[in-house]
């Protein structure tokens, strides 16, 4: 069985133990802080970076507002370009459709690229359980799917690997799933790139049928575009003679001239580059060039419910160009396998429990996977107002009665603070219990946390406001 | 003069944690803005803001203490706030906590207040319009904008442009000052182990500097890095900005810090 995220530990627990990871957390830094710095020069060097961030919300939100709109237009031009359309409510709809697509070719190894919803739905482990084995063919997929990880970031699944690391998974495990490593293959990344091309050009040679996901899907004609950097991608969408498109619905953009504004933020905001190496384009079936049979299966999932929210719905516009993640504080300690999903990062921390509700503590522990420093908002190609989805999303989960002790005692502290004679009152006790408290002191319970890592500050005996009485009071 | 007339236009919003573990910052915000030649009153009914409650996700309990901080201070023209996440909630939280409550009233009252509630540093540089308020501090000091004064306040250089303009200061740039210090409010106790590591990392560039003082605009902040610099044996001091901005000449240097040379 391939791993997955089912029954991943709560944010804080999932935490923990990466953050004791000095390895990884040293990969982690040292990528987002190239990626980081890469971005930053390349966004500085459009003088319409603003706009195009604006245009890019804009039409999103236009195509959020009117989606079943404009996803007919899809069926409608896709069908009659010579695809077929399938549309999946869920997870296991979606699995179906694709295992029996497969089925019906009779094939038994398939290639993958370029999909983190079919992580999101596990397609994977749906296939394997129909004797399907499906193979990731982009190279941090494969890094990931060869040394039996998970994805830890939307644009470069393997950041958490570094290149000796991924030396030793090749080594180790390409012999295994088809050609092997090469003898003495060192950890030069050319000679890595050698090695997985070698390896994965059998795949794309071999393969019959091809599963791919889509940055966009164009309305007005059908297409689908996929935005990629080693070309492995197009190999996956040229040479198999079945192509099934596992796509979300929110993907859509209504015409050719608002792509336009989408190409030009996702590379530079995503990788730092003017444009991506591969953008590829497709409409349906041409004879003699490209698969003979192409379907596209749309896929829900959760997006429809994270598109009644009203505060929310904004996260739908995403194109997972990964920024938040690489600017997050948080990320840079964790890495993307403390979100418990193949969405990490800030746009994992509102997205998923958008898509699946917070009524269990993994997706509700979430929202607070977040010190609301606002970093990811500055950076998002499609501004979305992360803090804000992340505070509603805080209100969502406390009004859900999940944390009915915390509730009890903010609503105590509250209705001190509100009250001046008991806050006057707790202020003057809090100047005679502090100053007793030895400098080591260890907080109980949940407030246990703060003092592991921090002295507590010493309590002034006398508060601001006894000093302002005895200065000033006898004016009152 | 009627019983409850505020004595003076202007209030002093002191902020519940100044008020009980950082009064220092109080009485310097009171000393600079008298210097400045602005009497500040204290409505001793004030309390708390409320942020605590509202960034942990209940917003109800947060428009209680919202129609408290508008009753207390209804009557004043401005209210300066000596923290810049303090200082942000009534235009930013209030709204959406009267919401929450299904209180148009109090999201009215919210709307006529909000605009008078401003953080000090905004409130010397772009309503008095000094820049230069007389302050001596002949230490090493570097700064560390918080996250709020930087994003949501958007303070931007003033806190840096007030210390430049301290005399016998030597003031220092901090490495990676824009990241978050891990504190968060309850981050810092949700999520320990996160929260702690960004803390020292925070904590480790601040030693990098060999500054003798951390300034920032708010004492939550300060709180974090100060007890992990305290807690590693470091004698780095926290001090809000408004701390050093009063201390004038006459004060001489703070008793405990090693003074700098003088560059004049």
């Amino acid at each position: 069985m391939s791993r997955s995220f089912l029954g991943w530990p709560a944010f804080p627990q999932a935490s923990e133990r990466e953050v004791g990871n000095r390895q990884l957390r040293e990969n982690v830094r040292r990528a987002t802080h190239t990626i980081r710095g890469k971005r930053a020069v390349l966004a500085a060097e459009r003088p319409d970076w603003e706009q195009l961030r604006d245009s890019a919300a804009a039409i999103k939100d236009q195509v959020l507002a009117g989606l079943e709109e404009h996803l007919l237009r899809v069926e409608e031009k896709v069908t009659a370009a010579g695809g077929t359309v399938h549309w999946a409510r869920d997870a296991a709809e979606a699995n179906r459709i694709v295992t029996d697509l497969v089925r019906a070719t009779g094939e038994r190894e398939i290639v993958k690229v370029k999909s983190m919803l079919t992580e999101e739905i596990g397609l994977d482990a749906a296939l394997e359980a129909a004797g399907i084995n499906a193979r990731e063919t982009d190279l941090a997929a494969t890094i990931v799917q060869l040394g039996d990880d998970l994805p830890s970031h939307v644009v470069v699944p393997a950041l958490h690997r570094n290149r000796t690391e991924i030396r030793e998974i090749f080594a180790r495990e390409m012999g295994r799933h088809g050609r092997p490593a090469p003898e003495g293959l060192t950890d030069d990344p050319a000679e890595l790139a050698e090695a997985a091309r070698l390896h994965l050009r059998e795949k794309f040679l071999g393969a019959k049928v091809a599963v791919s996901g889509a940055n966009f899907v164009v309305a007005e004609t059908g297409t689908l575009v996929v935005v990629e950097s080693e070309g492995n991608g197009r190999m996956c969408l040229t040479l198999a003679d079945t192509l099934i498109s596992v796509v979300g619905i929110e993907k859509t953009v209504p015409t050719w001239q608002d792509l336009e504004v989408f190409l030009q933020l996702l590379a530079r905001n995503a990788t730092g580059e003017r444009m991506a190496p591969y953008t590829s384009t497709w409409t349906g079936t041409v004879d003699g060039d490209g698969p003979r049979d192409f379907h596209l299966v749309l896929v829900d999932n959760g997006r429809t419910r994270a598109l009644a929210d009203p505060v929310g719905r904004q996260a739908l516009r995403c194109i997972r160009c990964g920024a938040c993640m690489n600017t997050c504080p948080v990320y840079e300690r964790t890495g993307g396998h403390a979100y418990g999903s193949v969405y990490p990062g800030p746009i994992g921390a509102i997205l998923n429990p958008l898509l699946k509700g917070v009524d269990d503590s993994q997706t509700a522990s979430l929202p607070y996977a977040s010190t609301l420093c606002g970093a990811c908002n500055e950076v998002c190609p499609v501004r979305i107002r992360f803090t804000d989805v992340l505070l509603d999303l805080r209100a969502q989960v406390a009004d859900g009665g999940q944390h009915p002790v915390e509730r009890a005692a903010l609503g105590a502290v509250g209705a001190v603070m509100e009250r001046p004679a008991a806050w006057k009152a707790a202020v003057k006790g809090a100047g005679l219990v502090g100053p007793l408290l030895p400098g080591r002191t260890r907080l109980p319970g949940p407030l246990g946390g703060w003092t592991e890592n921090r002295a507590l500050p010493d309590v002034p005996r006398e508060s601001f406001r006894s000093w302002w009485k005895r200065n000033e009071g006898e004016r009152a | 003069m009627p019983p409850n007339a505020p004595r003076s236009r202007t209030a002093l919003f002191v902020t519940c944690l100044n008020d009980t573990l950082f009064p220092g910052t109080g009485r310097a915000a009171v000393t600079l803005l008298r210097r400045l030649g602005v009497e500040v009153d204290f409505p001793a009914a004030q309390s708390c803001c409320g942020q605590m409650h509202f960034n942990t996700g209940y917003r109800r309990e947060t428009a209680r203490l919202a129609r408290h901080f508008v009753d207390t201070f209804a009557d004043y023209e401005e209210i300066v706030v000596p923290s810049a996440s303090c200082a942000g909630m009534p235009a930013e939280s209030y709204p959406l906590a009267a919401e929450a409550a299904g209180d148009p009233g109090l999201a009215r009252e919210v709307a006529e207040l909000a605009p008078r509630v401003v953080e000090l540093t905004e409130y010397l540089t772009d309503r008095l319009g000094v820049e230069q308020v007389g302050a001596y501090f002949p230490h090493r000091v570097t700064y560390h904008p918080t996250c709020h004064s930087l994003r949501a306040t958007g303070l931007g250089e003033r806190p840096h442009r007030l210390l430049r303009a301290v005399a016998g200061i030597d003031y220092v740039e901090l490495p990676a000052q824009e990241e978050c210090c891990g504190f968060g409010g309850t981050f810092s106790v949700k999520n320990p182990a996160v929260s702690g590591a960004m803390n020292g990392d925070k904590a480790r560039h601040v030693l990098e500097t060999g500054a003798s003082v951390l300034a920032a605009v708010d004492n939550s902040c300060l709180m974090n890095i100060g007890g992990r610099l305290t807690r590693d044996g470091h004698p780095v001091r926290t001090l809000h900005l408004v701390e050093i901005l009063a201390r004038t000449e006459r004060d001489g240097p703070l008793p405990g810090l090693p003074v700098v040379e003088a560059v004049r």
